[in-house]
């Protein structure tokens, strides 16, 4: 009854191209976004920060890189975490050897080295295709992985390549407290999903999809594959370099490569998977879903009040883990956006049926 | 010479067991168009219940005779593995046909997830043995031709042995039994081989459970030698890079493909690993593959790519 759009015209082009073209979406929008920036830093506790909000925040902006490479332009990597640890090594770098460097200055070079990487390990798909893809991807997170360890430069020189960053502050305001790292998070995932989401939408987006359905007809058509696929390669591991430059700096403070290693990989890609594939919001639902769903499970007996080891329910959450995966792939290959997306169609009609 | 020789024969003893693993995924993805990565859970599952049934057997049943015992956990461990594989086919992949390979590949990696919890849950998580008489100790070859001859372990030629065995009996398997028939005319076209009548669940459940055996057999063999625990999982990692290599769908392809991981990877261990500070192998025989795909996209063996719009 609430939701529908009758009576909202479109007559300007710029009403057609609208995000959000019906007036209850973005209604709905502001309020969520006024809730994010507003009523959540004063509302929750500080556990609700540090546990989901903030691990939520920087891994729906990865998973939202990954998806333009693997949802968008249908280019399968296995190499996510490679591609974060490149972006939050290089942000150390330019902060630890560069007096005075101001921190989004680094974060957003650390996302432009990720980037280079990204380019490098995305000139293999002009040639390899598919699962052949996908696999040899892995060969960027084993080698970024075993550069991080192995070769002191990259670790300003440090044992084992552990790293670690204090006394952020932007423009003098200090990053310290989880509502502070909060918000710093929150604005560079609002600012990313608003770049993305127009990107998707522009000539470039197209010509992603375009390649993404069939490379070879795009190809005739006019779409240069080199172009398109280097280009989703590089504004992937952008977005992704710079969503790890957060998770070293703002999330984990100090880290080492086991930090970016292929489970981080992995997790990405169920989260894009989960989420729906092709979808900016999906990126958001995966990461929700993936993010609390292991702290769901791992506090799940307690509140029942179950005595039960550690060892045990650790087996016992990853056996749940995957048999939730499984389970929410056969219900919706397509991922929850799909969901979302069919439950907003059936209430523009509720409550008549057609 | 000698230095060199071992270390080429080392490589390639290596390489067969990769093989075995990469056999595996080759299987698989031959008759369902399933890239599995639940293959290395697939090996620790079934060498943790090798391990644990080899353990209980004699305690339940009161005999003392190990190669009995050895005998009965491998039939028992092979009789769980056919069970994975009817539970895989009947809830995950039969509701998933048609779906995108990226799909199924996912949906693997829960099964992999699952099959992890499962078997440690069932099974223990403690670090096991398999022990079924492979001899330790090493013996030097060659010792007229070459000084100081070469040193092979004896443990890696038997295992190197076995998997050749192997591979010979899953060639004459697919080649000359009725079902391989039908297994390789799945392969060939899914809907021309359910036309004639073949019934595709059921050579699921076939090839899921022969993927079993083959990780059965890997289990056993890796799990003797370095122990039945949770980084056995791990072991599929090495063999990625080994089934690219040698083409997705191609059994000989798996097979030069493992010897050419095997003896690039001990080579450049030896040769040019203490240049770069030691640890290579772990990304070189990714690097290796890759730079094969870029030759040849579709792996040596592979079937060729023909794009059509």
């Amino acid at each position: 009854m609430l939701y529908r759009e009758n009576g909202q015209f479109k007559n300007s082009y710029r009403s057609d191209l609208a995000i959000f073209p019906i007036l209850q979406d973005r209604i709905a929008i502001a309020a969520l976004l006024a809730i994010a920036f507003v009523v959540v830093p004063l509302a929750a506790p500080e556990y609700l920060f540090r546990a989901i909000l903030i691990p939520f925040l920087i891994l729906s902006l990865a998973a939202l890189g990954l998806n333009i490479l693997v949802g968008y332009c249908g280019q399968i990597s296995l190499g996510t975490g490679a591609f974060m640890a490149v972006g939050a090594y290089a942000a150390y770098n330019f902060q630890a050897r560069i007096e005075g460097m101001p921190l989004i200055a680094s974060l957003l070079l650390g996302g432009a080295c990720s980037t280079l990487v990204g380019v490098l390990f995305g000139v293999p798909s002009l040639r390899i295709k598919g699962l052949y893809l996908a696999v040899a991807t892995l060969a960027a997170q084993f080698f970024v992985d075993w550069s991080f360890l192995r070769i002191r430069w990259f670790t300003n020189d440090s044992s084992s390549g552990s790293v670690s960053v204090a006394g952020l502050n932007v423009l003098g305001l200090p990053i310290e407290s989880p509502v502070q790292k909060y918000l710093f998070c929150l604005s560079f995932l609002v600012v990313f999903a608003l770049a993305a989401k127009n990107l998707v939408r522009s000539h470039i987006g197209r010509e992603w999809m375009a390649i993404r359905d069939m490379d070879v007809a795009a190809a005739v058509i006019g779409i240069r594959p080199v172009y398109a696929k280097l280009t989703a390669f590089a504004v992937s591991s952008f977005i992704v370099g710079v969503a790890g430059a957060l998770w070293g700096f703002v999330h984990l403070g100090s880290w080492e490569p086991a930090a970016f290693n292929i489970d981080r990989s992995f997790q990405l890609l169920f989260m894009v998977i989960i989420g729906g594939l092709g979808s900016i919001m999906g990126s958001f639902f995966g990461a929700a879903f993936i993010v609390v769903l292991p702290i769901l499970l791992d506090s799940l007996p307690a509140w029942f009040g179950i005595p039960i080891d550690t060892a045990l329910a650790s087996h016992l959450t990853f056996m749940i883990f995957g048999a939730l995966i499984v389970f929410f792939l056969i219900v919706e290959p397509h991922g929850l956006a799909r969901l979302w997306s069919t439950g907003k169609e059936k209430l523009r009609l509720w409550p008549f049926p057609h | 010479m000698g230095f060199f020789l071992e270390t080429l024969i080392g490589g390639l003893m290596a390489g067969m067991l990769y093989s075995l693993i990469a056999l595996g995924f080759v299987l698989i993805f031959k008759a369902s168009g399933v890239f599995n990565f639940a293959q290395g859970a697939m090996v620790l599952f079934a060498a943790l219940a090798m391990a644990r049934f080899a353990e209980w057997f004699p305690k339940l049943l009161g005999f003392d005779s190990r190669l009995l015992a050895n005998l009965l956990a491998f039939a028992a461990a092979f009789v769980v593995m056919i069970a994975v594989a009817w539970v895989i086919e009947r809830f995950v992949l039969g509701k998933l046909v048609n779906q995108e390979g990226i799909t199924l590949l996912m949906a693997t990696l829960g099964i992999a997830y699952f099959l992890e919890g499962f078997g440690q849950t069932l099974f223990g998580s403690d670090i096991y043995k398999i022990d079924v008489g492979m001899p330790k100790d090493p013996v030097i070859v060659l010792e007229s031709t070459l000084q100081g001859g070469i040193l092979i372990n004896k443990e890696d030629l038997y295992a190197a042995l076995i998997a050749a065995g192997l591979v010979a009996l899953l060639t004459l398997f697919f080649q000359k039994t009725a079902t391989g028939r039908a297994l390789r005319a799945v392969a060939d076209d899914h809907q021309a081989a359910q036309s004639i009548g073949i019934p595709l669940k059921r050579i699921w459940v076939i090839v899921w459970s022969v993927a079993g055996m083959v990780a059965l057999v890997a289990g056993v063999i890796w799990g003797s030698k370095l122990g039945v625990q949770f980084s056995l999982a791990q072991v599929a990692l090495k063999a990625l890079p080994v089934v690219i290599l040698g083409g997705l769908t191609s059994v000989p392809g798996a097979i030069v493909g493992g010897l050419i991981i095997g003896v690039g990877e001990k080579l450049s261990e030896v040769y040019v690993g203490p240049m770069l500070g030691g640890g290579i192998e772990i990304w070189f025989a990714y690097v290796l593959a890759l730079g094969f795909l870029l030759v040849r996209p579709q792996g040596l063996f592979g079937e060729k790519i023909i794009d059509r719009v």
